[in-house]
């Protein structure tokens, strides 16, 4: 690679050709304060912020678009730069409503962090305030363009990482807005509700719908008995909205944390992950025994559901008919659950803490309904977990591990990595190989299965079959492998599909700031948590077993199906 | 076929498919495809910015960006004649905000506006360049100078 020599701010640095000032100055450990920057998204060059004095430069340029080159000399810290920069954040937050205290984003935005590091202390100017309405027409985001500092972070995340190209500048001058086309609300447009662009915002643009409300009123409703679902990948991010580092196992504190709130009974989605891997399982073997439609993909991420729906509704039939963890949890819960503590279902509220926004979306779809309520009254994300258990004073560093409540709390290893790309696969892979083989496997790490990369191949043998699988995260990249399934080129088998990157570790729900390195520590900690685990296979849950022997029956029969089984159909936003 | 228009689009879109044919796979052929189906529509329906966007795979969200940043580009109907009245300084300075009220007023729209029988469509400028005229307004091509708000009635009754 063709490297140059450069200077900054004294120091001699060698950096590829083709890196910006910005990216050199990382390199040596020089910070450059940045707003609009976002390390994995395309650079904009917007906000100002990140200005430095190059010598021979026709005033500060932005060192996050600027291109190094041989014998640059820049300067960061100068007073010409500070100057630059405070005034470029002053000017922002002259146009901001300002209105920190009761934002959502509060004590966790990128625009009160640069204020508070510059050492923002007056506000000069006092400028015009947008009046955009406010887009809340869907379960699952809340865009409020007034707080809106025209990054083009979610612009970029929607079209370049989920290639679904929601957002675009609009207008033009002060009037620029961040709109979906025709200034329609994401309810009307082919959005996924992923959320990935609430996780890149760097205000309260967007947000997460909050539903914190309802289910703080539920939990002191005496007449209500509230139980709670917690996600496989919440317990690997939860701490990072209390104060503890990427990649921390917080499963027994978060279970302990959740009966402070209140909730009559804590069990865990993992249980229905591993209903899911028998019920899906099962589907795949009945679809390579019997001539089934092939390839069969996942069905447990909404985000992706809907992009299928929205975009390939050709290709519905692919989908497994399976229901996803989530949802299975909720059937579960206000029927078999309901019947064995002897509760009237009318009385139980079901909530989930998913890392996810479009589950939102999904615990609301009409067919979600099968045990005669709605099955999961509310859904919570790891960040509206957070602040839940701060609003009630918690010390979470400071509580005991508890366990979870049986019989719906008990789970596999195979259950946790579902929340890692890849995790659904190698769980399937685990029981299908055995169902199939009729012997127990050697080994249970599907190496080949794990890692971060878009789209991922493997060729498992399985007794004489050779299965082919591809393990597939991110929407941009699953538009490629439904193109290549469409056009007859895929001969998998079985894909796994999940749209956010990294899978549901990188949710939309999932705890501000991720980035790819808290993507791999979220990793690491999940198939920590399988390592650990007693059982790692689905089908050795003790705990599904009873419920097939004592309750459902056999996998794929009438009750699951009833129960357990969904079906898709064409969505017509675009 | 698409489905923006419930599958007649042969008949609706018989002038928008000769404008794309023209610009097939040209690079760079949004703008003038824009204009020209404006002119040929009067202004850029959702249907025929979904069409475009379509066909020349161009996500709708970046169009609608396009065409909200050229002040050129309509996206609603416009009226049969189009007064733009002027707000420039010499206009100002002898009444030209009056002017736009009075227009206002008869109208019962705003700057920007169409009146819902698409008769007018209001506009302010900020000169056209005749300020010897001032306070002055344009409808059409006709230039009207020297305004007060009791000539406005009359002067728009010349256009139907």
């Amino acid at each position: 690679m063709d490297m140059v020599n450069i200077t900054i701010d004294g120091k001699q640095v060698r950096v590829p050709k083709t890196a910006t000032v910005l990216e050199a100055a990382k390199a040596v450990g020089i910070k450059i304060p940045s707003l609009c920057y976002h390390p994995e998204l395309r650079p904009e060059g917007a906000c100002r912020v990140c200005v430095v004095e190059v010598a021979g430069a026709r005033g500060l340029v932005a060192s996050c678009v600027y291109p190094v080159s041989e014998g640059m000399e820049v300067r960061t810290t100068t007073q010409q730069v500070r100057e630059a920069r405070k005034m470029v954040v002053e000017l922002l937050l002259a146009n901001h409503p300002q209105d920190c205290l009761s934002c959502q984003r509060n004590l966790n935005c990128e625009l009160q962090t640069i204020a508070s590091d510059l050492g923002i202390r007056k506000i000069r100017f006092d400028g015009e305030k947008k009046q955009c309405s406010i887009d809340a027409e869907n379960p699952s985001l809340v865009r409020d363009q007034n707080k809106c500092i025209l990054c083009g972070r979610c612009i970029k995340v929607c079209s370049d990482v989920q290639g679904m190209n929601v957002y675009s500048f609009a207008n033009r001058g002060f009037s620029t807005t961040v709109v979906p086309a025709f200034n329609q609300g994401l309810h009307q447009v082919a959005c996924t509700y992923c959320g990935q662009c609430a996780t890149v915002c760097p205000t309260g643009a967007i947000v997460e719908k909050d539903d914190t409300q309802a289910v703080w009123e539920a939990l002191s409703d005496p007449n209500k008995h509230v139980v709670v679902q917690t996600a496989p990948a919440v317990r690997v991010a939860l701490g990072e909205t209390l104060g503890m580092a990427p990649g921390s196992v917080v499963t027994g504190k978060m279970v302990a944390a959740l009966r402070k709130l209140g909730f009559d009974k804590v069990f865990d989605t993992d249980f229905t992950a591993d209903l899911t891997i028998l019920e899906e399982g099962s589907e795949l073997i009945d679809r390579l025994q019997n001539g089934g439609k092939l390839p069969m993909i996942t069905s447990c991420s909404p985000g992706w559901i809907n992009f299928v729906e929205l975009v390939y509704p050709d290709l519905l039939e692919h989908l497994s008919t399976a229901k996803s963890p989530q949802q299975m949890f909720g059937a579960l819960v206000k029927t078999y659950y309901a019947e064995k503590a002897g509760i009237d279902p009318a009385q139980i509220v079901s909530v989930s803490i998913m890392p996810c926004t479009a589950k939102k979306a999904e615990a609301v779809r009409e067919e979600m309904r099968s045990s005669g309520y709605q099955d999961v009254d509310y859904v919570l994300t790891t960040r509206e977990l957070g602040r839940m258990i701060k609003e009630a004073g918690i010390e979470f560093a400071n509580l005991p591990v508890e366990e979870y409540d049986a019989p719906l709390g008990i789970s596999t290893g195979a259950g946790v990595i579902f929340g890692a790309t890849g995790g659904v696969m190698e769980a399937a892979l685990r029981t299908v190989a055995e169902i199939l083989s009729g012997k127990e496997l050697d080994s249970i790490d599907f190496n080949d299965v794990r890692g971060m990369d878009g789209v991922r191949e493997a060729k498992i043998l399985i007794g004489d079959l050779t299965v082919k699988v591809a393990i597939v995260n991110t929407l941009s990249c699953a538009r490629k492998l439904l193109e290549k399934i469409r056009s007859g080129e895929a001969d998998y088998h079985f894909v796994e599909v999940m749209a956010c990157p990294g899978g549901c570790l990188g949710g939309g729900g999932q705890p501000i700031p991720t980035y790819s390195e808290t993507r791999q520590q979220r990793a690491k900690a999940i198939y920590e948590c399988d390592y650990t685990s007693t059982i790692r296979k689905s089908h050795q849950n003790p705990a599904v077993k009873e419920l097939y022997d004592t309750w459902l029956g056999k996998p794929l029969g009438d009750k699951s199906h009833h129960l357990l089984h969904t079906h898709y159909k064409q969505q017509n936003r675009k | 076929m698409c489905d923006c228009c419930g599958g007649n689009h042969e008949k609706k879109f018989v002038q928008l498919e000769a404008i794309l044919k023209k610009y097939q796979g040209m690079k760079g052929a949004l703008i003038p495809v824009l204009q020209e189906a404006q002119d040929a529509y009067g202004y850029l329906s959702k249907e025929v910015i979904e069409h475009i966007g379509e066909h020349l795979d161009i996500p709708v969200s970046q169009i609608y960006g396009v065409v909200t940043f050229y002040s050129q580009f309509h996206l609603n109907p416009r009226g049969r004649n189009i007064i733009r009245v002027c707000q420039g300084t010499a206009c100002h300075v002898r009444g030209g905000k009056a002017i736009l009220e009075a227009v206002q007023k008869q109208l019962n729209i705003k700057a920007g506006q169409t009146t819902p029988d698409l008769r007018f469509t209001l506009e302010t400028v900020a000169c056209i360049g005749a300020c010897g005229l001032a306070p002055v307004m344009m409808v059409n091509d006709d230039t009207h100078g020297r305004l007060t708000q009791e000539l406005i009635p009359e002067i728009l009754t010349k256009y139907s």
